[in-house]
């Protein structure tokens, strides 16, 4: 507690201090490469009722996530805090680059903590941290997922937390970090804001991204709660579907419950046991979400609905065949929203869709979905 | 922040997890607080080892809810629960556990996360838990300004609570614990998980003196222990020397469940020892 509570008053001290923010936007526009572009993707839209659609680029930012921005505001936290050594969990490997990025510029030392099963499936996000010199240390513990690590991660802040600071990559955790996290995420929503009023001449009809933790969601809602016009539409990992238990959709498929010190919905049996979840997406395979999108659930503000491995998938290919982009297989959920939506409001309707990730890291397991790769080329 | 309800505050002194801390404390030496989790190496093995350990010397026993995510909990614990889940543990052999290790006549209370409590419904919880024979909870990831339900349950069913505090914990939140907790207060040696230490922390003897200025109850130090001379060495500054991975440990050492028993009685013997060092 005492830790949350030297770190909740470093942010608000923080926060509103101009040299800090002027430090924390000039490395977000010099060095992360904001403000990111919005596309119009007319030949995607077509499939999508013939709405407009258009894409708020996450995928451009350096390291190829919005990851990026909350781990640089948090990265200068640390050193504003004299820590020396951050730390992070990682799921896809996403947040870790981001996070081993950052502690790289600014000379920190760095231990990400990754689930065993997630460092054989993310074999070159292990090398790409390493290369950027941080340690990656592999959970065997449980189901040696996401929520392992993260596990972890807490455990050596306990013991640590003198020199360290424990770097969540999403808005979930105990308080300050949702609220933390969705602060520096928010750029995304408020860039979008303006530019699509700048290209559409109008607010969009609905905000549309994928939620695991819900960082980059959170982050493009955020400047949009207020418009009452403009629905909030998250999606979640819906794996082989909600009723084959197969899943990682929180708000879809779970219940209230207490998870990494947050009250929220939360994949669980009825001991209170935190099930195991499934989606072809590692960056979606969590079993809670952020408390905050708990919230504007509760009170009917977002909606959230599961997405499918399968359609997901079609969303990716497609995307990757009308306009040359491919996208994270996180971000293909929120592009099979997108389709979704656009056909039930159909040709007149405007779609901002949060792309918050590129899906280099997502090739291999693209290519072995869509039968690119023969069996004969696996290892 | 939840108001604690009224008639519940530090420092009552009823209660058999009191009693037990009074009667060491008349003995002139520390309790001994031993801790296993439920159904490791199975449900029947655990109780027989508690009961062993109560036997040998444990004063009160800390049964452990074995929880998918223990977030403070070592590597040793979290093998022995990992299994205990394998094995298809759930919340009611809790309660039959609780309930077999306190017909002996110990005190029990329950350590426990708090998810599995707020599913199972926290006054029905308390409810069976008390019909069990348990005495009340420890709780390491509830801060008492989340506690209100429990707090309630635990006054109506006459439940014991038990909050941590740390080296980090500053006055105002010692104050805010203390207040909260019934029967004793647990106090954490180290900024850390459970688990054997070579040395306990230096932090902890501070930490005991910060809390006794806020609550006449008892103040039992865990995290590190593991050795009659390391429980020898918290006992000449704490009213309570906890134990649970070395415990743990005993049992994931033994070669079939007789042994983890002898092993952990063993053990408990020599602690029980430890705590009896003269002050």
């Amino acid at each position: 507690m005492s830790a949350l509570e030297e770190l909740t008053a470093a942010y608000e001290e923080a926060r509103t201090e101009p040299a800090f923010t002027a430090d924390l936007d000039a490395l977000l526009r010099d060095y992360a490469g904001r403000p990111t572009l919005l596309t119009e993707v007319p030949r995607f839209a077509a499939e999508a009722g013939g709405c407009r659609v258009f894409l708020k680029r996450e995928d451009l930012t350096h390291t190829g996530s919005h990851k990026i921005n909350n781990v640089l505001g948090q990265a200068l936290l640390t050193r504003r805090m004299g820590k020396t050594r951050i730390i992070a969990e990682t799921g896809a490997g996403q947040h870790g680059v981001a996070t081993a990025t950052a502690a790289a510029l600014l000379g920190l030392e760095c231990v990400v903590y990754m689930g065993e099963e997630d460092t054989r499936r993310q074999a070159l996000n292990v090398a790409r941290m390493q290369m950027l010199g941080a340690e990656v240390v592999p959970v065997t513990i449980g189901s040696k997922t996401l929520k392992d690590a993260i596990n972890e991660t807490f455990r050596d802040w306990v013991s640590s937390v003198q020199t360290t600071h424990y770097c969540i990559g999403s808005v979930m955790g105990p308080h300050p970090f949702p609220a933390m996290v969705r602060d520096f995420q928010r750029v995304i929503g408020v860039e979008a804001r303006e530019q699509i009023q700048a290209k559409a001449g109008r607010l969009p009809d609905a905000v549309v991204a994928c939620v695991g933790g819900g960082s980059n969601a959170m982050g493009a809602f955020h400047a949009f709660i207020g418009d009452p016009g403009v629905r909030l539409i998250g999606c979640e990992a819906g794996g082989d579907g909600i009723s084959t238990g197969r899943h990682a959709a929180t708000i879809s498929g779970g219940s209230a419950g207490v998870i990494h010190g947050m009250r929220t919905y939360l994949l669980q049996d009825g001991d209170g046991q935190t099930l195991p979840t499934h989606s072809i997406s590692a960056g979606l395979d969590y079993p809670g979400v952020g408390p905050e999108h708990a919230w504007l659930h509760q009170i009917g503000r977002a909606e959230y609905r599961p997405i499918s491995d399968t359609a997901a998938m079609e969303a990716f290919s497609l995307l990757c065949r009308t306009e040359g982009i491919i996208p994270a297989i996180e971000s293909a959920h929120a592009l099979s929203g997108a389709v979704a939506v656009g056909r039930e409001l159909g040709p007149g309707a405007v779609l901002l869709v949060n792309l918050s990730g590129r899906g280099d890291k997502d090739v291999d397991i693209a290519a072995h979905w869509f039968g690119h790769l023969s069996a004969a080329g696996e290892q | 922040m939840t108001q604690a309800p009224a008639g519940v505050s530090g420092g009552r002194a009823t209660g058999r997890v009191s009693a037990a801390f009074a009667q060491a404390a008349e003995q002139q030496r520390a309790a001994l607080v031993g801790y296993l989790p439920v159904g490791f190496p199975s449900v029947e093995g655990a109780i027989e080892a508690a009961t062993a350990m109560a036997k040998s010397g444990a004063d009160i026993i800390e049964i452990g809810l074995p929880y998918s995510d223990p977030l403070i909990d070592g590597p040793v614990i979290q093998e022995a629960v990992h299994r205990a889940l394998e094995g298809g543990v759930h919340v009611t052999d809790v309660l039959r556990t609780v309930e077999a290790v306190a017909a002996g006549g110990v005190p029990v209370l329950v350590m426990t996360y708090w998810n599995p409590i707020e599913r199972y419904g926290v006054a029905a919880f308390a409810r069976d838990l008390a019909e069990a024979g348990g005495c009340g909870l420890i709780t390491p990831d509830l801060p008492p300004e989340e506690a209100g339900a429990w707090l309630e349950a635990a006054a109506e069913y006459d439940l014991d609570r038990v909050f941590l505090v740390a080296p980090s914990s500053s006055d105002e939140r010692i104050k805010l614990i203390t207040a909260a907790c019934g029967g004793f207060v647990y106090a954490a040696s180290v900024m850390g998980i459970t688990g054997a230490r070579a040395a306990v922390g230096d932090a902890a003897a501070g930490l005991v003196e910060r809390v006794r200025k806020h609550t006449k109850l008892p103040v039992a130090v865990g995290l590190g222990v593991s050795t009659g001379a390391q429980a020898a060495e918290v006992a000449q500054y704490a009213d309570g020397v906890i134990v649970g991975s070395a415990f743990v440990q005993r049992l994931l050492d033994a070669a079939d469940a007789a042994a983890g028993r002898a092993a952990v009685a063993d053990l408990a013997a020599e602690l029980a020892e430890g705590v009896r060092v003269r002050r």
